[in-house]
């Protein structure tokens, strides 16, 4: 027991940003103060969010890039009902947001469920088409803070039992995705369909339609995290979040879920994200330039994939092709 | 996970005793249907605009895709072979930086065109090596390397650009062989023929096909699948590079979001070319057609005054649509014979 959860991924993710903490506390006490972890923690939340919802897809053998331009559409139109009615409250929004995200995911998983378009090819494509519509429909313009509603922008930041909405329901997301993956029948058919899609067939489970719902499911947590997005920053314009969606999958990936389906937890996409979120805060703390960033979590993908590919040994698989690889 | 696990998804490719004469494949051919396309938009852009069809204006027109074609031509190879290549845009930037940084310590233009190519072809060596030597699948390693090459010229540029590039260093992309007929329009036919003979007239291209449709096979059948595969990405790199070089070249500065997004009008248009985004099949004169397709369809909308990003929704739908049509017409051609 203890030496498996020795070899587990997750146990070495968790030393790695344990080991990585404690580094910056050496250096920079005023890192690890409760109340700085906490904001560190509130500034993850979406990446947290949108990491779960993309662990699913990534499950079912698919990919899902056109989360962030999901979020950013979601976030603009949500931005402008609140600047057109601005007595629309909360709770709608967030109904709003959460239907028409998965609208948008509705379309990815028909469009790979049937229509058998590879994934990738979907979500390039509906990631460019939604962030063009975000132009068509502001015309380019900017939505800034004072044409939005107090209500609408006071809703993530409301602090609750000490930490903002936005973290709490980060934390709720999490444990619905315990419970989803590890104790519903859809979340064993997310397994299964990675796993060994003819066996799920033969086991009675609709692999497109599983497929589909788990594109559902990720473009519904986009669009709740795109009203939060927005809200939280109190700006919407057309290139929010942009080039988030790898961000997201590199915090997949680095949390061991692997790219050809059918591998991965609900805790390794937690620390795969918090490991991102603590680089990301750590840099200025450390006086780093940000323009660091991006070439972070490039490496982090590059060893992250390097390092379960060799620990794992199991088959790699292209993703773009369904039939086996051969070396 | 047995090596011959049945494909899922599409039915087992049909191989014909006999095939058909050359100009009976061509009338059934998706490059015919590419052409008319072509030649449909070439029309209605004459129509729409009257400045079209002005020789500078078309040569102007040019620019829109021969960049982006050169590295089809290598991303169709690697398509074709079942990998694909995500980080062609961030290879540019790098190569790009990397030549600013040489102009900035004296580099001339022969030393910056080598260095362009050999960023280009470290790059490729780097996915390739990743790819071939772990056996990863190329979408996360390259997904990887695309921050990773980008990030590295944000590490160097931050929010400044490399400009001051040597006047002889501008003929590259900006330069005429004859009249209109600019340096890149000649590199980009060059380039066609050569990767046309390539892919279809060597024992290489033989083994391209080969590879994307069964690795495993192919294996068998003594192609070293790793070292073909190696090859396409440093292929791939090394035409990044010489985009790069051009691009740099027609902007004459460099900053480190040069190219961003092109990745994906890169495989836009190798899959509008014919090319099977599974694997093993596709043509260079298909992604050549293509390339004038979108490079005409961008710049009519150019000239009717339509913004880039509404563009971009066009070419978005277009990708999904070259795709679902076929296979929503073979759903239908299938229904009525059922």
């Amino acid at each position: 027991m203890i030496r498996s959860l020795m070899k587990s991924r997750e146990t070495i993710l968790a030393g790695a940003i344990l080991l990585l903490v404690i580094g910056i506390a050496i250096r920079f006490p005023g890192f690890v103060t409760p109340s700085n972890l906490a904001n560190v923690f509130n500034d993850t939340a979406p990446l947290i969010i949108l990491a779960l919802g993309q662990m699913v897809v990534i499950l079912t053998r698919c990919i899902d890039l056109s989360v962030a331009a999901n979020l950013a559409l979601t976030g603009m139109v949500v931005a402008m009902l609140n600047m057109a009615m601005p007595g629309l409250p909360v709770p709608v929004i967030l109904v709003l947001a959460l239907v028409l995200g998965a609208l948008m995911g509705l379309v990815n998983g028909l469009l790979v469920w049937k229509l058998d378009i590879p994934p990738i090819v979907v979500t390039l494509g509906t990631m460019t088409i939604y962030r063009g519509i975000i132009f068509v429909i502001s015309g380019g313009e900017w939505i800034n803070a004072h044409e939005m509603s107090d209500a609408f922008k006071a809703f993530p930041r409301e602090v609750v039992l000490g930490l903002p909405v936005l973290s709490w329901i980060a934390i709720a997301v999490v444990l619905g995705f315990i419970i989803l993956v590890g104790r519903t029948p859809l979340g064993r058919a997310f397994f299964a369909v990675g796993g060994n899609p003819h066996a799920a067939v033969y086991t009675g489970i609709n692999v497109g339609l599983t497929q589909c719902a788990a594109y559902v499911l990720s473009g519904a947590l986009a669009g709740l995290t795109g009203y939060l997005w927005v809200a939280r920053y109190a700006v919407a314009y057309v290139d929010i979040a942009g080039g988030f969606e790898l961000e997201v999958v590199a915090a997949c990936v680095i949390g061991g879920i692997s790219i050809a389906g059918g591998i991965g937890s609900v805790g390794g996409a937690l620390l795969g994200a918090l490991f991102l979120g603590i680089v990301k805060n750590a840099l200025p703390v450390i006086n780093i330039s940000p323009f660091w960033q991006l070439a972070i979590s490039g490496s982090a993908i590059i060893i992250a994939v390097t390092f379960n590919a060799t620990s794992s040994r199991a088959k790699g698989r292209v993703i773009l092709k369904k039939a086996e690889h051969a070396a | 996970m047995s090596l011959a696990t049945p494909d899922t998804g599409a039915q087992g490719r049909q191989i014909p005793d006999r095939l058909k004469s050359p100009l009976q494949r061509f009338l059934v051919s998706w490059e015919l249907l590419l052409l008319v396309v072509a030649v449909a938009v070439f029309t209605l852009n004459s129509f729409a605009s009257p400045y079209f069809l002005d020789p500078w204006n078309l040569s102007d027109a040019t620019f829109n895709f021969t960049e982006k074609a050169m590295i089809a031509f290598a991303m169709g190879l690697l398509i074709i072979s079942g990998e694909i290549d995500l980080s062609v845009a961030s290879i540019i930037a790098l190569a790009s930086t990397a030549m600013g940084f040489a102009v900035q310590m004296g580099a001339d233009t022969p030393v910056l065109v080598m260095i362009g190519l050999g960023t280009g072809l470290l790059c490729g060596a780097f996915n390739g090596f990743l790819v071939t030597g772990f056996g990863l699948p190329s979408i996360v390693v390259t997904i990887g390397t695309m921050s990773l090459f980008r990030g590295i010229s944000y590490i160097v540029l931050g929010d400044k650009a490399y400009t001051g590039y040597p006047s002889s260093f501008a003929f590259f992309g900006q330069g005429y062989v004859w009249w209109v007929i600019s340096f890149e329009f000649v590199l980009f036919a060059l380039l066609a023929i050569v990767f046309a003979v390539i892919l279809h007239k060597t024992n290489f291209g033989r083994a391209v096909y080969v590879v994307g449709n069964n690795p495993v096979g192919a294996l068998f059948s003594g192609i070293r699948v790793p070292r073909v595969k190696f090859a396409l990405f440093l292929l791939t790199g090394l035409m990044s590079g010489v985009a790069a070089i051009c691009l740099t070249s027609r902007l004459g500065a460099t900053r480190p979001s040069i190219a961003f997004g092109w990745e994906l009008e890169v495989v836009t248009m190798v899959v509008l070319g014919g090319v099977n985004i599974l694997g093993g099949s596709g043509s260079i004169p298909g992604v050549v057609i293509a390339a004038f397709v979108m490079g005409m369809v961008t710049f009519g909308f150019g000239l009717l005054n339509v913004p880039g990003i509404v563009m971009s929704i066009f070419i978005g739908l277009l990708l999904i649509a070259v795709i679902a049509l076929p296979r929503i017409a073979g759903r239908v051609i299938a229904h009525r014979k059922a």
